[in-house]
C-alpha cells in the first residue's frame, strides 16, 4: 500500500513535470508551426503578416521559457512592433494584398516543393540520429537579468555594438536615398 | 523533459518553412517575410544554446541579428516600393532581368 503511494507520488510527480514542462512546449510550437504554414500559404499579404506577428509573439514567449526576458521584450517590440508595422504600411501603401501569380515562371514551383522535401529529409534524419544523445534537461541560466546582458554588450561586445549604429545610419541613409523623387534629375 | 533537441527541432521546421516560402511564393513582401521567419528560426537555436550552454553570449548574437534583420528590412521595403513605382509590380518573376 505505501509502496503503491509512493509510486503513485512519484508518478504524479512525473506527470506534473510533463504538464509544466511538455504540454505547454508542444501547445506553443504547434501554434509558431501553424502560423509559420499559414503565413507561407496565405494568399493574401495582410493575413500573412498578421499570421507572423503571432509566429513572433509565441518566439518570444519561447525567449522568455528560455530565461531571456530582454530579448523577449526586444522582439516584442521591435520585431511583432516596429518591423511588422513597416511591413503593413508597405503592403497597404502599394496595395500588394492580393498581387500575385503571373505564372511565368510556374514551372519552378515542383521543383521547388521536391527540392524542400529533400532538405526536410536531411534535416529529419540528422534530428532523429541525434535525438537522445544528449537527454540532459535544460537547466536555469545562473545570471540572464536584462542588466547581466548590458554588462556583457557593454564589455566583451563593446565594438559590435559600436559597428551595429553605423549600420542602422547606412540603413536609414539608404532608404531615404532609394525612395528619394529625382523630379529634378529628370528635368 | 524538454532538453535542447527539441527547440533545434522546432527552428529547424521553422526555418524549413520559411525557406519554402521563399521558394514557392512570387510575391516579393512574403518573400520577404519568410526570410524574417528563417532569421527568428535561427534565434531561437541562438537563444536554446544560450541557455543548453549556461553563457548569455547566444543571447547576444541574437540581439545582433535583431538589430540586422531591422537594418535589412528599412532598405528592403524600401527597395520593393521603388520596384513597384517603376514597374508596378512586385512579382519577382516580373524582375527577373537587370535591364534599367
Amino acid at each position: 500500500m505505501r509502496y503503491a503511494q509512493g509510486a503513485a507520488q512519484s508518478l504524479s510527480k512525473e506527470t506534473d513535470a510533463v504538464i509544466i514542462d511538455v504540454v505547454p512546449f508542444i501547445i506553443l510550437a504547434s501554434v509558431a508551426v501553424l502560423a509559420a504554414v499559414a503565413m507561407v500559404t496565405s494568399r493574401n499579404a495582410v493575413h500573412a503578416a498578421l499570421f507572423l506577428v503571432v509566429n513572433f509573439s509565441t518566439i518570444a514567449i519561447f525567449y522568455l521559457v528560455l530565461n531571456a526576458p530582454f530579448l523577449a521584450m526586444v522582439q516584442v517590440a521591435v520585431y511583432a512592433g516596429a518591423i511588422m508595422v513597416l511591413f503593413l504600411f508597405v503592403i497597404m501603401l502599394l496595395g500588394a494584398e492580393r498581387l500575385e501569380v503571373t505564372g511565368r515562371l510556374a514551372w519552378q514551383r515542383p521543383l521547388a516543393l521536391l527540392l524542400a522535401l529533400a532538405l526536410a529529409l536531411m534535416g529529419g534524419y540528422l534530428l532523429v540520429e541525434r535525438f537522445g544523445t544528449q537527454p540532459e534537461p535544460l537547466k536555469a541560466l545562473a545570471n540572464s537579468s536584462p542588466q547581466a546582458v548590458g554588462d556583457l554588450l557593454f564589455d566583451s561586445y563593446l565594438f559590435p555594438f559600436e559597428v551595429t549604429s553605423v549600420l542602422l545610419l547606412v540603413a536609414m541613409i539608404g532608404a531615404i536615398v532609394l525612395t528619394f523623387d529625382r523630379k529634378e534629375e529628370r528635368n | 523533459m524538454i532538453t535542447v533537441t527539441h527547440y533545434i527541432a522546432l527552428s529547424a521546421i521553422l526555418f524549413l518553412i520559411g525557406v519554402v516560402g521563399v521558394l514557392i511564393r512570387r510575391n516579393a513582401i512574403l518573400i520577404f517575410m519568410s526570410v524574417e521567419l528563417m532569421l527568428n528560426a535561427a534565434n531561437l537555436a541562438f537563444v536554446a544554446f544560450a541557455r543548453h550552454f549556461d553563457r548569455l553570449d547566444g543571447q547576444i548574437i541574437s540581439f545582433f541579428v535583431m538589430t540586422v534583420a531591422a537594418a535589412e528590412v528599412a532598405v528592403g521595403l524600401a527597395l520593393i516600393v521603388t520596384i513597384f513605382k517603376t514597374k508596378h509590380s512586385i512579382d519577382v518573376d516580373e524582375i527577373s532581368s537587370m535591364k534599367g
